[in-house]
């Protein structure tokens, strides 16, 4: 039971994180249009954090009887108890990283939760059934801006390479599994090399070479970028507890 | 900041007439151009007006459309068409244009005897 509750955690943790870095970008999006886009996608993330939440919190209450909620799970856990990938953590710097940053996740998320559907248990086969239509879109929006800095300008695609350095250290976590997890991850790895490449063939980029690859979030031994997220998300909710719109 | 005079080019309303409008926009978004979205509702069989956006390519277009115009299930179907690929009478000639019209009822089929058979006409 507690590896079912680790693993929806995790998929919680992370699907939230990525939700509340996108949402950064809220009134500081490039331009009207993708200011919008980008705050529907950390909606969508949000909304597939909640399931995740509402059910993790289910099996907690049936295990211990305790009484946590999806919301005393996102807002009153800490930096060493949050199992979400190290990807998701990273700033936002340019807007080349955080399309990128969404590409490499999105094309990961799919695959897995592809997975997901057809797992046994029922609630999170669910959950990834519906969240699979989003993802598809999400894929498919980053990935075009990953195409269009590549194959852009000069400027543009010198952004978007310093942007592949930074973050493809961080793609390795994703396929080395947890104890916890439910899927076999390894397996992903091959078409999501696969996915990344189509896409960086279009954008005329190269994938990098072999580099140490970082790991940790999933046993929540996280970059000093998690305690200034959970800083500014929680700060309400630990200042005035139980505080209600 | 720099107040510069943006130029939508609306077919053939003069400048002057349609507008001209003063924008603060900066520079990445003076390079992209405006398109007009159409959407179709779930009920209707027609793409209706639903506004305007800016975008760099098509492709973009409707993806923006698609997150700015349906994000509360307004549509099924998307069209774009670059503004200034929109032609639209003078609204100084509205007078010539349109009035004439007023006073011919009989364009209107309303002068026929309908059989009573047929209904929902």
């Amino acid at each position: 039971m507690s590896k079912l509750i680790d693993y929806t955690l995790h998929l919680a943790d992370t699907a939230l994180i990525i939700s509340h870095r996108n949402s950064e970008w809220c009134a500081h999006g490039p331009i009207l249009e993708q200011d919008i886009a980008i705050t529907n996608l950390s909606l969508d993330q949000l909304g597939q954090a909640r399931n995740f939440y509402q059910y993790a919190a289910t099996l907690i209450n049936q295990d211990n009887s305790s009484t946590v909620s999806e919301d005393s799970l996102a807002y009153l856990r800490g930096e060493r108890e949050f199992k979400n990938l190290l990807l998701t953590e990273l700033s936002n710097g340019d807007w080349a990283q955080t399309v990128l940053r969404q590409f490499f996740f999105s094309v990961y998320q799919y695959l897995l939760y592809e997975k997901l559907q057809h797992s046994n248990d029922e609630q999170l086969s669910a959950i990834a059934a519906k969240a699979l239509k989003e993802i598809t879109y999400h894929i498919k929006w980053s990935g075009e801006w990953v195409i269009r800095l590549g194959d852009g300008t000069a400027e543009s695609n010198h952004r978007i390479q310093k942007a592949i350095e930074f973050l493809w250290e961080y793609t390795g976590e994703f396929f080395i599994a947890a104890d916890y997890e439910l899927i076999d991850v390894a397996q992903l790895k091959e078409p999501w090399l696969k996915k990344v490449k189509e896409i960086f063939e279009e954008a005329t980029l190269e994938l990098p070479y072999p580099v140490y690859m970082h790991t940790g979030g999933k046993q929540s031994v996280h970059t000093e970028n998690l305690g200034f997220i959970l800083a500014e998300m929680q700060t309400l909710q630990r200042t005035y507890p139980g505080l209600e719109w | 900041m720099k107040i510069q005079i943006r130029k939508f080019h609306y077919g053939d309303i003069p400048e002057e007439k349609a507008g001209g409008q003063t924008s603060y926009y900066k520079s990445t978004e003076q390079s992209w151009p405006l398109w007009e979205v159409f959407i179709r509702s779930k009920q209707g069989l027609d793409h209706k007006h639903a506004g305007s956006l800016h975008a760099a390519d098509a492709r973009m277009a409707i993806e923006n459309a698609r997150d700015v115009y349906t994000r509360r299930q307004e549509g099924i179907s998307i069209w774009v068409v670059e503004s200034k690929n929109i032609h639209a009478s003078d609204p100084s000639e509205s007078e010539s244009l349109y009035e004439p019209a007023a006073d011919k009822i009989y364009r209107h089929p309303s002068f026929y005897d309908l059989p009573e058979e047929v209904k929902h006409m």
